[in-house]
């Protein structure tokens, strides 16, 4: 099994005519999702490469069935895009956009949780969710992920998302899910809600986790899985070297004083038995070690 | 995009937020120019984004334009805590009756703004949050509803605010919320928010950091633009667009994605190194944007080596492959390279790759190896 999203996922691109669009949106198409619709104001009628392309998402679901959204829409329309796709019925939506004003991400966040409690959004500022040979969405170079499982993986930073599936590759280790949640100050989708959905998959036997600097999303995570999780949990935090108050290219990365610092939250996860490492490589060394015990 | 206070006030200005009458001065002429036209007596308060102003003797209160000569003259040119004083801002002095504190921020943890209120302003308000929590007032408001006037007056109660100042702080509350959130901030604060002995409520300090991600929405921004607060590398790096924050270290570090580049630092010093900055080339970035970070780690002195840690997503490896070729054609390269490539289109880089390698660029496996390799190349384990 996976979570979120498998081989019966049915994906409407929004914004699949762009540049960045087209090229993932194609390429998650090749790797073998179900990319059943696009979608661009305007430009309806039209195909890319026989995909169809609506001017709504709720024509686009209407016509083909489709239960997820893809948003590659730039910052400007992204969070309504993403309300777009919601109000269309759409249970769960991944963004992948980079650069959308605080504001108008709070805002979307907020009225997603009040008007549409049934849609989980994904991102924005993530780099989307791979369940290996059934699904991918967003920007993944999926032949970096051995599919088969039993690791679940989390991660914050895209980049590092596909460092830890090239480490468990190398290892020969394959992933049920791995989920970017982005770097973002609200991310729609968080730890918690990823911890509790692999904890709940019984294919998934190990859950790594990479995390960063600001924020206390990591700390939260770690008093779940206390409570929570009995998969064993390897983690990762990048940031250790950062210096206090510094902006670190995402919004979410950031510390002040001693608040979200590497050192506290690593401290806090291994608090919970969670097994933490210090570098991608020692993350996938050790998984592997825990997967060959079970 | 943090604002000095004089450019905060000018943007509570915007919104209807009252502050004192005052202006900009790069002289002492300016300086006094300004207090005149402020009347007296008035403040000459240093502009540097640090805290501690006062303390160091950048705040001096003066009553005639004597006095404005001669603390504009001490102030212009003091270095505090590391910044150069280069701007002044003089207003006129108020008479104080009582200091108040005001905020707006993001509660990144509850995912809803975050309304502050204290009675007791003018003071370091997170000493006052250490010591005394019950001083400070707070309401969480719903980005998706807003913040009416019935919670602006609940939150000033709340707060014990003496009741001639409550019709003005309700009414600056309002207006301080539009500017967070109209404004596109990421922090408003006021502190002091006085109440002065004739019953009004002004601004007497302005804390504003501004949302980049809306600067497409505000071509008023472009005034704030001051590059002054930064160092040479970062001058370079905004310039050309780079996510760059200048390190201590000697091994020049371009990687993609703020955790990669977070991760790569911490990789190289594991293995004994030590980055001489955070490079975040983001994401989808092309054969342009490689070139120009090379450009700028290639100006820093004491880089003695450069490590390019790329794993494509979005990035595609021929582009960033492109990037160095390009870099390499434009500007002599002064320290060697190790780069390591993966992702997306990652075989096609390392084709391109392979057609300018040399003792100086060398391509390396994985992110560890690259890593040891880059540091022995910048001379060793521990220098």
């Amino acid at each position: 099994m996976s979570i979120f999203v498998d081989e019966t996922t049915k994906v409407v691109v929004q914004g699949l005519t762009g540049g960045q669009g087209r090229f993932h949106g194609l390429r998650n198409r090749a790797y073998g999702t179900q990319i059943v619709a696009g979608v661009t104001p305007g430009k309806g009628g039209q195909d890319v490469e026989g995909i169809p392309i609506y001017d709504t998402v709720a024509e686009a679901v209407a016509a083909t069935g489709a239960n997820a959204s893809f948003v590659s829409v730039p910052p400007k329309g992204a969070a309504q895009a993403i309300l777009e796709a919601a109000e269309a019925g759409i249970p769960f939506i991944v963004c992948i956009t980079e650069g959308i004003p605080a504001h108008d991400e709070a805002r979307a966040y907020n009225i997603l949780v009040e008007r549409h409690p049934g849609t989980r959004l994904l991102g924005p500022n993530c780099p989307g969710i791979i369940s290996p040979a059934k699904c991918n969405i967003g920007i993944t170079a999926g032949e970096i992920a051995q599919p088969g499982g039993p690791v679940g993986i989390v991660s914050r930073s895209g980049t590092l998302t596909y460092q830890a599936l090239y480490e468990l590759k190398q290892l020969g280790v394959g992933v049920t899910t791995c989920v970017g949640i982005g770097g973002d100050p609200v991310p729609g989708t968080n730890f918690v809600d990823c911890l509790e959905a692999f904890q709940a998959d019984p294919d998934t036997k190990a859950i790594a986790m990479f995390g960063e600097i600001g924020g206390s999303e990591e700390e939260k995570a770690a008093r779940f899985i206390a409570d929570h999780v009995d998969k064993p949990v390897v983690a990762y935090i990048a940031g250790v070297t950062a210096p206090p108050g510094k902006k670190m290219g995402h919004a979410g990365a950031i510390i002040s004083g001693s608040q979200g610092t590497a050192q506290a939250k690593m401290e806090a996860l291994a608090a919970a038995r969670v097994h933490v490492v210090n570098n991608p490589t020692e993350a996938g060394e050790k998984m592997a070690e825990l997967v060959k015990a079970l | 995009m943090d604002l000095f206070e004089y450019q905060g006030k000018q943007y509570f200005a915007r919104y209807g937020i009252p502050v004192s009458p005052g202006g900009v001065a790069d002289t002492v002429d300016d300086a006094v120019a300004q207090a005149d036209q402020a009347g007296y007596p008035v403040v000459v308060k240093a502009q540097v984004q640090v805290g501690g102003r006062g303390k160091a003797g950048g705040i001096k209160l003066a009553s005639d334009a004597a006095e404005v000569r001669q603390h504009a003259g001490a102030i212009l040119g003091m270095d505090i805590k590391g910044h150069v004083v280069r701007r002044l801002w003089v207003e006129h002095a108020s008479d104080i009756a009582k200091e108040y504190y005001a905020s707006f921020t993001l509660d990144r943890s509850a995912k809803k703004y975050l309304a502050m209120v204290s009675a007791k302003g003018g003071v370091d308000i997170e000493a006052v949050a250490a010591e005394d929590p019950g001083a400070i007032a707070r309401m969480h408001v719903d980005p998706a509803v807003g913040f009416t006037a019935a919670d602006a007056g609940r939150l000033v109660d709340e707060a014990k605010l003496d009741s001639e100042a409550r019709a003005g702080a309700v009414e600056i509350l309002q207006k301080l919320y539009r500017c967070y959130v109209e404004g596109d901030a990421d922090l408003v604060e006021i502190n002091p928010l006085i109440l002065t002995p004739e019953g009004r409520v002004h601004a007497l300090d302005a804390k504003v950091t501004l949302d980049d991600n809306a600067a497409f929405r505000h071509p008023e921004w472009d005034d704030f633009r001051d590059i002054d607060e930064l160092d040479e590398r970062e001058k370079l790096a905004r310039s050309k667009g780079l996510q760059y924050v200048g390190l201590e270290g000697f091994v020049g570090i371009i990687a993609n994605g703020a955790g990669l580049a977070m991760s790569t630092c911490d990789v190289v010093n594991q293995v004994g190194g030590k980055p001489a900055n955070f490079l975040d080339i983001g994401g989808g970035a092309n054969a342009e944007v490689m070139a120009n970070a090379l450009e700028v780690i290639n100006s820093d002195a004491n880089v003695r080596s450069i490590f390019i840690n790329i794993f494509g997503g979005i990035t595609r490896g021929e582009e960033v492959a492109n990037g160095i070729v390009t870099a390499l054609q434009r500007v002599e390269i002064k320290a060697p390279m190790v780069i390591r490539l993966d992702g997306t289109n990652a075989e096609e880089g390392r084709k391109i790759l392979k057609t300018v390698e040399s003792d100086r660029v060398i391509s390396s496996p994985t992110m560890l190896a690259a890593a040891k390799h880059a540091v022995e190349l910048a001379g060793g384990v521990g220098q």
